[in-house]
């Protein structure tokens, strides 16, 4: 690795250093790194991320990142790898475990005219922040008569990994999802990450980012479009990832990748399954969900999170205000079990969504019997 | 008076220009009033108290033209925050009001040592710091009867007005979160080489504040030029300091953090100890200032402030150190103005908050429209539902 580096001079000014590095700069980087990849044009969500905050670092001074551990141990979960030797102890900065502290920090200097982007090594942390988030961050632009607008990136892995019990497994999309000044964006694929990574990063208002730790190292193949320093996704859009007739299941995150599974399942049965890939819960496209399911007549949500005023119970409100007349059968939910996150493998594996293989899953064989009993 | 106000920060000083004062207020001695910005120099009473730093010199210039400027300023803070207390008694003013008055020394005394190039945040007891930066009394009151020509539209309120352009963060309703901001926009400051600190204004309640201890451990630590600001009016909403902290010494509390103690009813004190700490700063990072104070009022509007401290405190502090009395004294003491002169200064003043009252009232009420309006900065046209929601949908603007 090191032999292939010395032979790639731009590569390696640009890792001693610079101040800054310019756009021309960091897509000869971004060229010379695939050569690191697994293949061409695949990359990881990592990657994904990573390659996203560098080139917006790159191409505008005033954002910086800021987090526990995102400079010299090169991010807890290596997403700002070497972007301290790029861009410099200035605007890669390790901060104390101080999470109110070190939010507000960000947020005011959103307010002066920075673009902070605050690392939460995880979501559960910025729980000891959320004041900051909400009344500091999200409601300024309202309160101020929209003359001091919060142009800030809060990002860092959200809902459950594996083993890390209740402390450390709650979804927060719903609770950020809430609240009128924020964005919430849920990236799936490496696709989504650079893409809605970079619409984070220049957009003029708070955007909460939530990222899956469990995705980070799951590799996408992605176009070169994608892979373009200019390319960016719009905010507030839904992707339809596999279409289909007979049912829409609208998802988002890790559980994207469990509907695509469950897609392919219940494909074996005859049953043509939609999976919409939400990308952002707020704003949520409700046009998007609602045109899927006027096709389908059936809906089903999933997500990891715990039930009770979940994402999903929004999409179902918002499906059967709209779209009443078009459901063969009622709305239906999957999502996390109503409890704090166990540690005990088996009970994990009970408290969040399964996609059974072989059998059909947990949900297609009550999808399959919906199916079934609308035929009659 | 935004307008003087406007031109003392542009660093030019109104020479000898009468203003708006009456040309004809000639005092006994026959003489105009003295406007003049030749130096005086004044001991400062109360010492200065130092943790951790030697305190600057209790010896401060200031000029006749100052001091006449403090006067007119405090007691149009005063005039407004009297106004107030009977807009909000006969229910042009809604929800929380939490007034100033007594404490004006230690907003102009700041102004007086800051420029526009400097940031203040504070909390909800922003009215008259939203005046020293350059905000306007119309706007004051309109805000807080939530009109549109209030400097948030109307739409923020007693505790949040605002002004960017000025270098004034508000006006922040949750107790202590002002301090990290503030920490935040020092941060800015350096990390975009403008030669500006920021005042980070918290009360005796928010100085026990976890997250206050937070933002000076990082602004120690990176070299922030941040001032934290403690007023110290001896009363968090209704209990004393000695019945909150362990120990009430605020100046002290930021342990490796230099403070000092100021006397915070004298404009003077507060001005040298803000010039003296904002050089600080500009080279070492935090210091916090404990300013000494007082609040006539109670805690808000709906605190009688007499329940938690006596009438005589009140009317003791009133008597022996209420900061407009005080330049008040000075102006006279030195021949600067006569009775008569002052008269006329407080009778102008009470002009302008009666017109600015008067115009506010006119004001409207924001349109319904306002509603959706300033949620994002950019909302890709995404709807949002009112209560009714069949009735309501609204495209974001």
């Amino acid at each position: 690795m090191l032999g292939a580096l010395s032979r790639n001079r731009p590569l390696l000014a640009l890792l001693r250093g610079g101040n800054g590095g310019d756009k021309a700069a960091s897509a000869a980087l971004w060229a010379a790194s695939k050569r690191f990849m697994s293949s061409d044009n695949t990359i990881t969500v990592r990657e994904a991320l990573n390659s996203a905050i560098d080139e917006e670092m790159s191409a505008d001074n005033k954002v910086f990142v800021m987090g526990e551990e995102v400079g010299e141990y090169q991010g807890a979960y290596k997403v700002t790898k070497g972007l301290l030797q790029k861009f410099g102890p200035d605007r890669v900065l390790d901060t104390p475990i101080t999470e109110a502290g070190f939010t507000g920090l960000g947020v005011g200097a959103a307010m002066y005219g920075l673009k902070p982007i605050v690392e939460f090594m995880t979501f559960n942390f910025a729980m000891q922040a959320i004041d900051h988030l909400i009344n500091s961050a999200a409601k300024t632009n309202y309160m101020s008569g929209g003359t001091i607008n919060v142009p800030i990136v809060f990002r860092g892995p959200n809902g459950a990994a594996a083993g890390v019990a209740a402390q450390h497994s709650q979804c927060f999309a719903a609770w950020y999802g809430q609240v009128p000044g924020l964005k919430v964006l849920v990236p799936y694929d490496a696709e989504d990450a650079r893409g809605l990574m970079k619409a984070a990063i220049r957009d003029p208002d708070p955007v909460v980012f939530l990222e899956n730790e469990l995705l980070y190292g799951e590799s996408f193949p992605v176009s070169q479009e994608v892979l373009d320093p200019s390319f960016t996704l719009p905010i507030g859009k839904a992707k339809i990832m596999r279409e289909g007739d007979d049912l829409t299941i609208v998802t988002f995150s890790k559980m994207v990748g469990y509907a695509l599974k469950a897609a392919d399942e219940l494909a074996k049965e005859g049953i043509s399954v939609e999976v919409v890939n939400l990308r952002s819960i707020r704003p949520l496209d409700r046009e998007t969900i609602n045109a899927s399911v006027r096709k389908t007549s059936r809906l089903l949500t999933l997500e990891e999170g715990w039930p009770q005023h979940g994402v999903g119970a929004e999409i179902c409100a918002s499906v059967v205000e709209e779209s009443f007349y078009y459901l063969d059968a009622p709305v239906e939910r999957i999502c996390g079990a109503d409890v704090p996150m166990p540690y005990a493998a088996n009970l994990e594996r009970l408290a969040v969504p399964q996609v059974r293989l072989g059998s059909v899953g947990l949900y297609g064989s009550r999808v399959k019997k919906r199916c079934a009993d609308a035929c009659m | 008076m935004a307008v003087r106000q406007a031109l003392r920060r542009a660093g030019g000083r109104l020479l000898a220009t009468q203003g708006a004062m009456a040309p004809a207020a000639l005092g006994v001695a026959g003489r105009g009033l003295s406007t003049s910005a030749e130096p005086i120099t004044l001991e400062i009473p109360v010492p200065f108290k130092g943790h951790n730093v030697e305190p600057p010199s209790r010896t401060v210039e200031t000029s006749a033209q100052e001091l006449t400027e403090f006067f007119r300023t405090m007691f149009v803070m005063r005039r407004m925050e009297i106004a107030a207390d009977s807009l909000y008694k006969s229910k042009f003013i809604r929800g929380f009001c939490h007034l100033y008055d007594g404490q004006e020394a230690v907003c102009v005394g700041m102004e007086a040592a800051l420029n526009d190039k400097d940031c203040i945040i504070t909390a909800y007891r922003d009215h008259c710091t939203h005046l020293g930066r350059g905000g306007t009394v119309l706007e004051v009151f309109a805000e807080l009867m939530g009109r549109k020509d209030g400097c948030s539209l109307g739409k923020g309120g007693s505790m949040h007005m605002y002004n960017k352009k000025g270098g004034f963060y508000g006006g922040n309703g949750i107790v202590g979160a002002q301090t990290p901001l503030g920490a935040g926009l020092a941060f800015a400051q350096k990390y975009l080489k403008v030669e500006g600190v920021t005042l980070a204004m918290y009360g005796d309640g928010a100085a026990n504040q976890g997250q206050l201890f937070e933002a000076m451990n990082i602004s120690a630590l990176w070299d922030l030029p941040v001032l934290y600001v403690c007023e110290n009016n001896h009363y968090g909403m209704g209990t004393a300091e000695w019945r909150s902290a362990k120990s009430p010494e605020y100046y002290k509390r930021g342990d490796y953090v230099p403070g000092l103690k100021v006397d915070g009813m004298d404009c003077l004190a507060v001005k040298q100890a803000v010039k003296f700490a904002k050089e600080y700063a500009l080279k070492n990072g935090p210091m916090v200032l404990e300013m000494d104070t007082y609040r006539y009022h109670g805690h808000s509007m709906s605190d009688p402030g007499s329940t938690y401290r006596t009438r005589d405190e009140i009317s003791g502090v009133r008597q022996e150190r209420d900061p407009i009395e005080r330049i008040r004294k000075l102006l006279l003491s030195h021949e600067i103005a006569t009775v008569a002169e002052l008269k006329t200064i407080e009778k102008e003043a009470k002009k302008e908050v009666e017109d600015a009252l008067a115009k506010a009232k006119e004001s409207p009420s924001p349109d319904s429209e306002e509603l959706f309006s300033h949620i994002y900065r950019k909302s890709y046209g995404a709807q949002a539902y009112g209560a009714d929601r069949k009735e309501v949908v609204v495209t974001l603007p």
